[in-house]
Parts: C-alpha cells; sequence; structure tokens
C-alpha cells in the first residue's frame, strides 16, 4: 500500500516538474492583447471582416495591420472594445443588415418553368437564366441560407428568403452569393423598403408578378425626399434620418403593395425553423465602466 | 403545351433504382435467416425480431421528431437496423434489452451523425457491442435450439466458438468434437445469436443480394477468403490447439457479418480496391480475437474497427484517373502535363 | 465473341435503354419541310461566334455566306435556303437565353447558290482540303460542335498516325448515325477517304457499335479495298466519347486535359464525313443535319433531315404533334442534352435529336443522403469519384474537388443514372468546375 503510494506520487511529482518546466519553456508568445480581442470577437469566423477566422482578424489587429472597425457582425460594441484594448480613439459608423428586396413568392410570382435539380441558387440559375418568369426576383432555393453563419436568414414556405433583422449582423455573405444580387444591406434603422428589384417596365413586370414594382412613381410623387426612381424601379433613398416618418406616407399610395413596414409584423409567414438564441458574449468594457468613463 | 414544363441539368434519364428498393432486398435477403431463427428457437425469437424492429422505427421516428426534420422511416433502413440486430441478440434476450439496444443504434449509431449516410460505424454492430459491454449475462445467455419448439422451456448452453474458447483456455487444446457438428452448424441446430446459427440460411440470403446486385463480391469474399488462409495457416501448424477454416466459416456471427454487415454501404470504402482491404482486415482481426482474444467471437469488433478505418483507405485506394496512367498514356518516356495521382 | 470495350459504363442491356431505339432504328429518313422562317444562330459550334454580313432586307440563296468566321477556331455560317433576310437580332436558342440570330423569309424556292463548285481531286492537297471543309462551315457533327478544319491543322510536334471515325451513337433513343451509314454509306466512306488525304494518315479504323449490326455490314462491304478497318465496339453508354473511344479501339488513354491528337489520333463523326464528302464533291456548305425525333410524348418517331434554323414545333407538327401532356423536351441525347423552354428555338448543328416526355416517363425525386453505395465510382469511365467531389463542391471546398480531377469529367451523367439517392451529381460537378473557373479568374 505504503509502495504504491510513494510510487504513483513520485511519478506525479516529476510529471508536474516536467510539465511545468516545459510549459514556460515551448510558451508562445502572444501578445495579451491578442488574446483579449479575441475574447470579444464573436467566435463565427463568419469573413465578414475579410478575414478567415476571428483569431486571424485578433492577430491583425494587436499587430497593427487592420483597422480595428471591420467586424460588422459584433457592431459598435465590439469596436468600441477594440477601442478600448488597443487604446484608440473610436470611430462612429451606421450598422448595416441585409434585406431582400423581392415579395414574389410562389403565390405572387409565375415560374418559366418547373425546376428539378440541386437545391442551389447558382445552379438553377444556369438552366434557362432561373425558373422565375422574372429575371432579378428571388429563387429561393436557399443559398443564402446555406452561407450565413448566423442562421439569420431562412426560406419561407413559399419559397422566399427572408432576412431576420434582430440576427442579421451584416458581413454581407449572402449579398456576394445571390446570383440575382435581389439581397443588399440597408442601414440597420431604416425598417420601411420596397421590395422589388426588376428594372422592366410596368406591363412587363404585371406579366410575372402581382406585387412587383412598375415604376408608376407615386410613391415619390407623395414624399419625394425619400424614394427615388431609377429605370421603372423605385427604392428609399437610405441616406435621410427620420424616413419611418416620412416614408411610411406611401405605403398606402403603392398600386402593388411594393412598399413594406417592417416593424408591422412582416413576413407574414413564419419562418421554415425557428432560431435559437443567441449566448451573450462577455464584454470586456462593462457598462459601470462605460458609464464612468 | 398547356401546363409547364420540366427543366434540369442533364443527364435527364435515371435507371430507376432507389435507396429505399436496395434496402428492401436486404430485407428480403434477412427472411431465410428470421425464419430459420424463429424455426429452431420459437417465439422468443419471433419476440426479438419484433422488439428490436419496433425499437429501431420506434427510435428513427422520434430523432426526426426532435431533430425537426421529415420522417425518414420510408428509405427502409431504420428496419434493417432492427432486423440486423435482432440477430445479433440471443433468443433469450429481453424486451428492455432490445428497446435499450434499438435506442442505442438508432440514436447514436446513426442518428447523432446526421442520419443515413453520415454515420461511420455500423449502427447494429455499435449496439450490439455497447449491449454486450453493459449486459454481459444477458448476452451470453445461450439455449439450445429446439426445432419447431415454442422455445419456452430452453435449455441454456454455450455457442460451439464458446466452447472452443473455454477449453482452450482451460487445456490448451480443442474440445473432443462431435462428427455431425459440421453438418448442424451448417443448416443452423447450434446454440448462437438469432442471425449466427444457420449457414444455410445466410448464404441463401447472401447469394440473393449479389444476384441483385445490391452488395459485390468483394467484401463477402475477401473478408471470408482472409478468415480460410489465416486460420488455416493457424490450423495446418498445429491442429490441436486451432480449429479448421470450415468450422470458422460456420459458427459465429462470420457469414452474417461477411454478407450482412459487412458490406453496410454507408460504412465502407467506395472503392473496389478499398473494398478488398477492407474485407481482409476484417478477415484478420476477426481471426485473431477468436483464436488470440479474451471474447470467443470478433466479428463485431472486427467491422467496428475496419469501419473507423474506412476513410483512410479510401483515400488511398483511389482509382487511377483516366489520362494519368504513364504507360497507357503513351508510348514515349515523357509526356508533358502528366501528373500521378 | 468479345467486341472492344473499356471500364465503366452502363450496358445497354439496361431494360430502360435497350428499347429507345427500337421506334426508329428501322425508319428511313425523311426530308422535314421547309418552314416559313429559318432562325439561324451565330453561337452554334464551339469557339467565337460567327459574325453576321448581311442586313435586313438582302436577298439570300441556299449556301450563300451570311456570316463569317470569328476567329480561328471559329467557322462561317450559310443561308439553308434561298429567301430574304427579315431581321438581325436576339432570338430564343436552345440554350433557353436569346442569342443573335439571322432570320431569313424562305421563299420556297429553295434556289442552291451558283458559285458553288466541285474541289476537283487533282487539286486535294491537305491545304485545299482544309480550306475547302472551313469554307464550308463544318463543325463536328456528333455534338460537341468543332470546328472539323481545326481538326485537321495538327501542331507540327504532333504527327497524327490515325483516324478514329465514331459511329457509335451510345446515346438512348438516337438513331441518326445509324441510318445515315445505312442510307448514305458512299458518302461516308468518301468523306472517310477525303479526311485520310487531308491529314495523309495511314490507320483509319471505324468504330459501331455492336447493336447496329445492318450499318456495320453495309460499311464493310463499302471499304473493301480502300484500307479502312471497321471495328465492332461493345453496346456501352459513353462509348463514342472521345477518350473512352480511343481506350476501346486503341488501347491507349488520352492524357489529363490533353486531346487526342497529343496521342497521334483525330476523331471525326461519320455525318461530319459525310457533310464533308459534300462539300468537296458539291461544294455545298453545312445546311442540314439528320435528326431523330422520338421519346414516349411523340405520336410518330421518325428521323428527320432537317434543315439548320428550322424551329422544333416544326418536327413536332410533321411527326404528327405530341402525344399527351408533354412534361421535358430535350434537345440532344437524353443523357447530355439540354432540357427546353419551348418549341421555338431552332434545330442547330449540335441538334441530335429532339426528345418529348410525359409526367411520368422520366422517373424523378427529391435527392436524398448519399448512402455512399460506390456505384458512381464503378460506372465513371474515366475512374473518377463523383460522390466524393460532389461532397467538396457543396461545402464550397473547390480546391479539393480540384485535387479529386473534377476538370476532367465529361459530364456524361453515368453516375446520376445510378445513383440510388437521386443526387444531382452531374449538376454539381459543373457547380463545382464553374467555382474552379471563377476562383481562377478572381486570381
Amino acid at each position: 500500500m505504503l509502495t504504491a503510494v510513494l510510487g504513483l506520487g513520485q511519478i506525479g511529482l516529476v510529471a508536474a516538474i516536467a510539465l511545468g518546466w516545459a510549459a514556460k519553456k515551448f510558451a508562445v508568445d502572444v501578445d495579451e492583447r491578442e488574446t483579449k480581442i479575441r475574447a470579444i470577437l464573436p467566435g463565427a469566423n463568419c469573413g465578414g471582416c475579410g478575414f478567415p477566422s476571428c483569431s486571424s482578424y485578433a492577430s491583425a489587429v494587436s499587430a497593427g495591420t487592420a483597422p480595428i472597425n471591420l467586424c460588422r457582425s459584433g457592431g459598435s460594441a465590439v469596436v468600441e472594445n477594440i477601442a478600448h484594448i488597443m487604446r484608440m480613439k473610436v470611430e462612429t459608423s451606421t450598422a448595416q443588415i441585409a434585406v431582400v428586396l423581392c415579395q414574389g413568392d410562389d403565390r405572387k410570382a409565375t415560374l418559366k418553368y418547373h425546376y428539378l435539380g440541386l437545391h442551389d441558387c447558382n445552379a438553377a440559375n444556369q438552366i434557362a437564366g432561373g425558373p422565375k418568369l422574372c429575371p432579378s426576383g428571388c429563387l429561393g432555393l436557399g443559398s443564402c441560407v446555406a452561407v450565413c453563419a448566423f442562421s439569420a436568414i431562412a426560406i419561407t414556405a413559399h419559397g422566399l428568403a427572408v432576412v431576420n433583422r434582430e440576427r442579421c449582423t451584416g458581413c454581407g455573405k449572402c449579398v456576394a452569393i445571390c446570383p440575382r444580387h435581389v439581397i443588399r444591406l440597408a442601414p440597420a434603422t431604416a425598417t420601411i423598403h420596397v421590395l422589388c428589384n426588376s428594372h422592366d417596365k410596368g406591363g412587363v413586370v404585371r406579366t410575372y408578378c402581382k406585387v412587383g414594382c412598375i415604376g408608376c412613381g407615386l410613391c415619390r410623387k407623395a414624399v419625394p425626399s425619400a424614394y427615388v426612381l431609377d429605370r421603372f424601379l423605385a427604392h428609399i433613398d437610405y441616406s435621410h434620418a427620420a424616413l419611418a416618418v416620412l416614408a411610411a406616407d406611401a405605403i398606402a399610395i403603392c398600386p402593388n403593395q411594393c412598399i413594406v413596414d417592417f416593424t408591422k409584423n412582416y413576413p407574414d409567414d413564419r419562418l421554415l425553423h425557428p432560431l435559437p438564441a443567441i449566448p451573450d458574449r462577455p464584454a470586456l468594457v462593462t457598462d459601470d465602466e462605460k458609464a464612468q468613463r | 403545351m398547356g401546363h409547364q414544363l420540366t427543366m434540369s441539368s442533364s443527364p435527364h434519364l435515371h435507371g430507376g433504382d432507389t435507396t429505399a428498393r436496395i434496402m428492401r432486398r436486404v430485407i428480403i435477403a434477412l427472411l431465410p435467416a428470421c425464419g430459420v431463427s424463429i424455426y429452431y428457437f420459437g417465439l422468443p425469437a419471433l419476440l426479438v425480431l419484433v422488439w428490436c424492429t419496433l425499437g429501431c422505427l420506434a427510435s428513427e421516428a422520434l430523432c426526426c421528431y426532435l431533430s425537426k426534420r421529415p420522417l425518414t422511416l420510408a428509405d427502409n433502413s431504420a428496419a434493417i437496423t432492427g432486423l440486423l440486430l435482432a440477430l445479433n441478440l440471443p433468443p433469450s434476450a429481453p424486451w428492455w434489452l432490445c428497446g435499450f439496444g434499438a435506442i442505442i443504434a438508432i440514436g447514436i449509431g446513426k442518428q447523432v451523425f446526421g442520419g443515413l449516410g453520415h454515420n461511420p460505424f455500423n449502427p447494429a454492430l455499435v449496439a450490439r457491442v455497447v449491449l454486450l459491454i453493459s449486459f454481459p449475462v444477458q448476452m451470453t445467455n445461450w439455449t439450445t435450439p429446439t426445432p419447431l419448439g415454442r422455445g419456452i422451456d430452453a435449455v441454456t448452453t454455450a455457442t460451439p466458438l464458446g466452447e472452443m474458447k473455454t477449453a482452450i483456455m482451460l487445456t490448451g487444446y480443442l474440445p473432443t468434437p462431435s462428427h455431425d457438428g459440421l453438418t448442424n452448424y451448417f443448416v443452423g441446430n447450434m446454440a448462437g445469436s438469432l442471425g449466427e446459427v444457420s449457414a444455410l440460411a445466410l448464404l441463401i440470403g447472401g447469394v440473393y443480394l449479389l444476384l441483385k446486385k445490391v452488395i459485390t463480391w468483394e467484401i463477402p469474399v475477401s473478408y471470408l477468403a482472409t478468415v480460410v488462409i489465416f486460420s488455416g495457416v493457424m490450423w495446418l501448424s498445429d491442429s490441436q490447439s486451432y480449429p479448421d477454416p470450415l468450422f470458422h466459416l460456420v459458427t459465429g456471427g462470420l457469414l452474417l457479418g461477411a454478407f450482412f454487415m459487412a458490406t453496410d454501404m454507408v460504412t465502407t470504402p467506395i472503392t473496389r480496391k478499398g473494398m478488398i482491404i477492407f474485407g481482409s482486415g476484417c478477415g484478420l482481426i476477426t481471426v485473431v480475437i477468436r483464436l488470440f482474444g479474451g471474447y470467443p467471437e470478433g466479428v463485431s469488433f472486427a467491422i467496428l474497427l475496419m469501419n473507423a478505418a474506412t476513410p483512410l483507405i479510401d483515400r488511398y485506394s483511389r482509382p487511377k484517373v483516366f489520362g494519368y496512367d504513364r504507360h497507357k498514356v503513351s508510348h514515349k518516356e515523357k509526356m508533358a502535363g502528366g501528373r500521378e495521382l | 465473341m468479345t467486341y472492344k470495350s473499356f471500364t465503366g459504363g452502363i450496358p445497354l442491356v439496361d431494360s430502360k435503354l435497350v428499347d429507345s431505339k427500337l421506334a426508329t432504328r428501322g425508319a428511313a429518313v425523311e426530308p422535314c419541310p421547309i418552314p416559313d422562317q429559318l432562325i439561324i444562330p451565330m453561337s452554334q459550334h464551339i469557339g467565337v461566334p460567327a459574325q453576321p454580313i448581311v442586313t435586313v432586307g438582302d436577298l439570300v440563296l441556299k449556301g450563300q455566306t451570311i456570316a463569317q468566321a470569328g476567329a480561328f477556331i471559329s467557322v462561317p455560317i450559310h443561308a439553308t435556303t434561298s429567301g430574304r433576310v427579315i431581321a438581325v437580332e436576339p432570338r430564343l436558342h436552345s440554350l433557353g437565353k436569346d442569342l443573335l440570330a439571322v432570320v431569313i423569309e424562305a421563299d420556297g424556292e429553295d434556289r442552291w447558290d451558283p458559285d458553288l463548285t466541285e474541289l476537283k481531286s487533282a487539286q486535294w492537297t491537305p491545304d485545299t482540303l482544309r480550306q475547302r471543309i472551313r469554307e464550308a462551315g463544318i463543325v463536328g457533327m456528333g455534338g460537341a460542335c468543332f470546328p472539323t478544319h481545326v481538326k485537321l491543322a495538327p501542331a507540327d510536334n504532333k504527327p497524327i498516325e490515325t483516324l478514329l471515325i465514331n459511329g457509335s451513337e451510345c446515346e438512348p433513343f438516337l438513331t441518326a448515325d445509324h441510318r445515315l451509314m445505312l442510307e448514305q454509306a458512299e458518302k461516308v466512306v468518301d468523306g472517310i477517304d477525303i479526311l485520310r488525304q487531308a491529314l495523309a494518315v495511314k490507320q483509319v479504323i471505324v468504330g459501331i457499335e455492336a447493336n447496329k449490326k445492318d450499318a456495320i455490314a453495309r460499311m464493310k462491304q463499302l471499304v473493301v479495298g480502300r484500307d479502312i478497318a471497321v471495328k465492332i465496339l461493345a453496346v456501352k453508354y459513353p462509348q463514342g466519347a472521345e477518350q473512352v473511344l480511343v481506350d476501346a479501339l486503341l488501347e491507349r488513354q488520352v492524357p489529363s486535359g490533353g486531346l487526342p491528337m497529343d496521342l497521334g489520333v483525330v476523331i471525326h463523326n461519320v455525318a461530319t464525313a459525310a457533310a464533308v464528302s459534300d462539300a468537296v464533291r458539291f461544294g455545298h456548305p453545312l445546311i442540314e443535319r439528320v435528326v431523330t425525333v422520338s421519346g414516349p410524348g411523340i405520336t410518330t418517331a421518325k428521323n428527320l433531315l432537317v434543315r439548320i434554323g428550322t424551329p422544333m414545333q416544326k418536327l413536332v407538327d410533321f411527326c404528327d404533334g405530341p402525344r399527351g401532356e408533354i412534361s421535358k423536351i430535350i434537345m440532344g441525347g437524353v443523357m447530355t442534352g439540354q432540357s427546353q423552354i419551348s418549341l421555338e428555338a431552332p434545330v442547330i448543328y449540335g441538334t441530335l435529336a429532339l426528345l418529348l416526355f410525359g409526367a411520368n416517363d422520366l422517373p424523378q425525386q427529391d435527392a436524398g443522403p448519399c448512402i455512399r453505395c460506390g456505384r458512381c465510382v464503378a460506372v465513371c469511365p474515366l475512374h473518377l469519384l463523383p460522390a466524393t467531389i460532389a461532397d467538396y463542391a457543396m461545402l464550397g471546398r473547390f480546391d479539393m474537388a480540384q485535387a479529386y480531377h473534377v476538370m476532367d469529367c465529361m459530364e456524361c451523367g453515368c453516375c446520376t443514372y445510378l445513383c440510388p439517392a437521386f443526387r444531382p451529381l452531374v449538376q454539381t460537378l459543373r457547380y463545382a468546375k464553374a467555382g474552379i473557373l471563377a476562383q481562377q479568374g478572381r486570381s
């Protein structure tokens, strides 16, 4: 019994000394700022900053080779925290989130043909320009869903992509992958959008979609500061403040109900899968410390 | 053209064979073995088959519901796992053993990995091994076969492999053979799990699978050939201590393993060369465990170990892509642009 | 008796495919009536599209050049009947989009351009023959539409020793080449002779699949004394693919990324040979081709001799219209053809067939998970791993897809045909190829 205790105890002691020495000898010198920055980054490796992972962005920031405001997913909270760690000043920029500029699901838009094959918008777009008659509308096959690192976009039961505005971080991956360029980044504060992407003339649009913008310009006449007309397609001028108040006036005027207020219960379909909540991320700067500064 | 045309990428024609049809053929191939087990072991065998299959179907339905995915029972794979699990259990297995096994097989063996096509290990074998290690007494409670009996008054006995292992461990030599032993082992008149007993029924099923092109010859042939060769070498070196290859072929789960478990497509290599390596590896490990290991039967462990090696085997058994074989490409010595894989 | 063959591929004994040629195998080629308007696209062949040299209002004669070649790898295009040019504008193409086309209103007289003359045999040299073939706008008639004169102009460091003539016609439903060999064997053999002179080769082999026994017999009759060998090929899809044909007939593999020319081999389709004969003997450019109209959705299946530019609707009408409700229209073979959005698009050089299908004729279901059965691996004629490449492609790992040689894939469709999970493998591999090219374009 005693020999066993002594024997194992000696082995443990030797191992502990060896490990302790190895930890010191083979230690990697990491800038402690890099460790701190990495801890406060979202950790989704979404690539929105342009770096392949949060770790590589953290090391680039601490090395001084990357600006501190690239993490669009983390938002202004992360930028502030990084600025605090790096002892730099913060510049503010408006947060952006994605919006799918289309309402043409299978109840509203006509199909060119019945598509069979790979469930991918880019693949379907290769076959005679995609199954939708509208050349600019959402195909609803989910390439954007596949590429989103935050589960912030989903396809409704009627085949239309819709962004979850709470979860979207504006990283831009869905914007890049969409073959129809129907997803755009807009300021997070903008809650009213014209949901159409087609520049075709009104008569043509009517042949393939019940809710497409026909370029009549009534919205622009009603609220000239909020709406811009560009080649038969109206869109919101996002550079204006107080849009919610102004732009809402034109919603009822639009003959095809293209303009939608996202604060008023849109979309009416439930998303296909309910999305789990994001766990809280630790902030380096506590609210008390922020208040004291 | 009144209504809409369909458009798709080429090719537009499909052979018509589906996953569900392939699985159905496997079920049909298992029916002789199921029938023979009921013939020899009676009602308990039927109950084991029923509990395992229902348990697997229910587990898969539950997993689909919990992960909010469409129900996948129609592809018949859960039913096959149920049958295979049942065929791996002794006839005396109680209902709760079957149910627990089913949950392990489907829940842990298949669904946590993402469902059909994603599991690295054979689900039925995962369950069998878990049960064997967790409930060794119930899992080794073998009974004597009673042809056409109701199987209620079953007599506990040892399997031929179990007898061999005990005899070797106690005496170092094989037990005295019974002269009609091999014939009995071949038709199924021996103790063992439901699917182990009848070599004849399993061979019928195996040949059916080969004829219907559900499986190809590489794995069963390489598996059985390796067993015969390796066990034959040992038997020739010392026939008192090692049984002959024919004994190995008809006892234990070898035929069940070679035709139905080691040929499970999801967990085995996709290249022909890889399949031969896989089968040979299984054969070698099976014989090593049977002759030198602590357990009397090595098929389950052998197949699971080779399942683990499947990705590696796939990677290193890639066929030579057309146009890279230097000997076939050009009579001239060097040719610009040719690269080995 | 064993026939020349290759490893992999789908034997035609599969019940789905074996009866498909029955409907038209015995049907003699009929000329399709000329429509009122011929829509002749400028993009019909591999290479740069041709450029129109006519304008609206011009009167043209049959065989007159209406577009000049865009570059070396390009051919001129000719009017396929006499009439008046009424439009030069984008029109629906069989690729599903609108592409530039010359539209000719037929005058009903169908007069040849009188300037077309024979190239007398005394003037035959490889250069003059190549020039004549180029002027006649001849492209590969086996579906690829590669300009033929380019294949007759090998580089100096790659001398040509063998000419292979492709008479296999391995795809289901297609019988155009079969009927051509049966009815116009003299023209085909004459064309082979001319091609041999153009290439100055010694060895000429004609490969025909074993299911065309009458064509084999006829061709064998005509090649007597001409030093042309006729070899019988096993009935397997895709026997007619270039790499596979060279492997079957010569037992050598075309190097990856290379061409048969790298082995000193040139391959031409039997219909190309026939077109070459017409061009040299009569000066007739390529203006028509044999099209098999078939499928369960057509009332009367036929082999038609069609003028390039004929809208597909005309062919369907001449075959007594569709039978029942049509769900899919395929231009080309059922394994490599393109599904069509309407019958408006015109017949072009690569239109081997026009196939109509009803809703229940082509089995289809939603793709399931890969069960790793390995059938795609076993059947691939180029020994690729389609399932693995597809998995990498869907993960966006185009680098791994390239390491697994996806760029070698010839998109024959054998893997997708057999996949029990109905995975769209060829479409996924095409997606991977597009991803790789996009990445290369960006870098």
